[in-house]
């Protein structure tokens, strides 16, 4: 089989996928296809090569799609730019942005985890609880055990659907924490936050 | 005298205090204590003149301003060597103060991700896929509880008005269950279908109570697609699956 036409498979594949496609899952359904003989044998490099292949195509053509690594995986999805006609044409319910008490604990977890409430508060200088629990309830955070510490208390960490919501392939993807000494000259230079990455 | 601060939310004590020394344009690393001791007090004053309710931590980090204050105000002792001089009553509230800092600019950086990644959107599921080749897995009591909370969400305020049902029993409603599960088939139903006809709260959660105990003897089977579908309930086919499961227990 031609790498076209292969590559047409995994675009489908993406099309249909409700969710991001990691590389493996897509190799697994390849080798699940009739044409075993060809398609057992492709390699995960292979098919990230046609993914990418298939990325530039698309921003090459200036489409309406993107392909974007998300969450483990990669998706299909439409960019910001074209938003708002998608609004018109389908009632999309869109939750209401996180609060700021919410991302600075979902940072918190995110560049600490797993941890537990007690460093999350000792960090933020307040109770935490609620937040937690919303976070909890919106599934950016999930419980991943306990520590073994007196009265083991529970370790939190970040779920998929955080990776997801934030547009990160995957936690690594954080940009880095700044430096205490970069953050006192901004202090008095005033501070400039980098603009986030987005498919565009 | 009249207060020129505005007052705007703080998440708490050290968010209050990084406001400060911006305000002030002072230097983190020398903290001007005095000053900044005096305004943080006057916040909490204000605070308190509005009625607010002030936490806790607002009044831990005021003990913790007029100490440092105190320990700087004290002369440092002669005998005191070099190296075993002091550290700066400071250093660790500046440590702190930094700490989280760091975090409120991630906070921020992931503010300005969630501000464009909002409007990326994706195909969602087609229920029109659903089919024999879906991987089915049991269903978690937590998705149970979850459906039950969507489904009584989904009643109409109105409804509320609760209205004494007649033979409203679990057993009848386990029995009444089965036998839209025999009418149904192979094919099952979801859990929508069977709780449809239950508008009231009262209602809903006999027929939940009535297919937990059901699931529990196994005469019934709570499917769900793998990830995050709609439950589906089956008539549990196997004879052997169901004597394991022991029977039910009269009420």
């Amino acid at each position: 089989m031609e790498d076209r036409e292969i590559k047409g498979i995994i675009e489908a594949l993406l099309f249909i996928s409700g969710e991001p496609l990691s590389l493996d899952r897509i190799k697994a359904v390849l080798a699940l296809s009739e044409a075993k003989n060809v398609l057992e044998e492709i390699d995960r490099g292979k098919i990230k090569s046609l993914l990418w292949e298939l990325q530039q195509e698309y921003d090459m053509r200036l489409s309406g799609l993107r392909i974007v690594e998300v969450a483990g995986g990669f998706q299909i999805v439409t960019p910001p730019e074209v938003s708002q006609w998608i609004k018109k044409l389908k009632k999309i319910k869109q939750s209401a942005r996180l609060t700021k008490p919410s991302l600075e604990t979902l940072a918190i977890i995110a560049y600490k985890q797993p941890l537990v409430k007690a460093e999350i508060e000792d960090i933020r200088g307040v109770d935490s609880a609620g937040v937690i629990k919303g976070l909890l309830d919106k599934r950016f955070v999930k419980i991943i055990g306990r520590k073994d510490l007196p009265g083991r208390p529970i370790l939190y960490a970040t779920t998929k659907e955080f990776l997801q919501y934030f547009g990160l392939k995957d936690i690594s993807d954080l940009p880095t924490l700044k430096e205490f000494n970069e953050l006192a000259e901004e202090e008095h230079a005033g501070s400039t936050p980098e603009s986030a990455d987005t498919p565009a | 005298m009249t207060y020129q601060i505005k007052l705007e939310v703080f998440e708490g004590p050290l968010d209050l205090l990084l406001h400060l020394i911006k305000k002030n344009e002072v230097n983190i690393y020398d903290i001007p204590i005095s000053l900044i001791v005096q305004q943080y007090l006057d916040y909490i004053e204000l605070m308190k003149d509005l009625n607010l309710e002030i936490a806790g931590e607002f009044l831990l980090m005021a003990a913790t301003l007029i100490h440092i204050k105190s320990k700087m105000l004290l002369p440092q002792e002669e005998t005191v060597s070099e190296e075993e001089e002091g550290e700066d009553p400071r250093a660790e509230l500046v440590r702190k103060l930094l700490e989280y800092q760091r975090f409120k600019d991630a906070a921020e950086e992931l503010g300005q991700r969630e501000e464009r990644w909002r409007d990326v959107f994706y195909h969602p599921h087609d229920i029109t896929t659903e089919g024999e080749e879906e991987v089915m897995i049991e269903v978690g009591l937590f998705d149970l509880i979850d459906a039950l909370r969507e489904m009584i969400e989904k009643i109409p305020e109105t409804m509320f008005l609760e209205i004494i049902p007649e033979e409203l029993t679990l057993r009848g409603r386990m029995t009444a269950v089965m036998e839209r599960l025999d009418i149904a088939g192979p094919e099952g139903l979801t859990l929508w279908a069977l709780l449809d006809k239950d508008t009231t709260r009262r209602a809903i959660v006999i027929t939940f109570l009535a297919l937990l105990e059901l699931a529990r003897v196994r005469f019934i089977k709570l499917l769900q697609v793998e990830g995050r579908g709609t439950v589906r309930v089956y008539r549990n086919e196997s004879e052997e699956e169901r004597d394991q499961g022991g029977l039910i227990h009269g009420r």
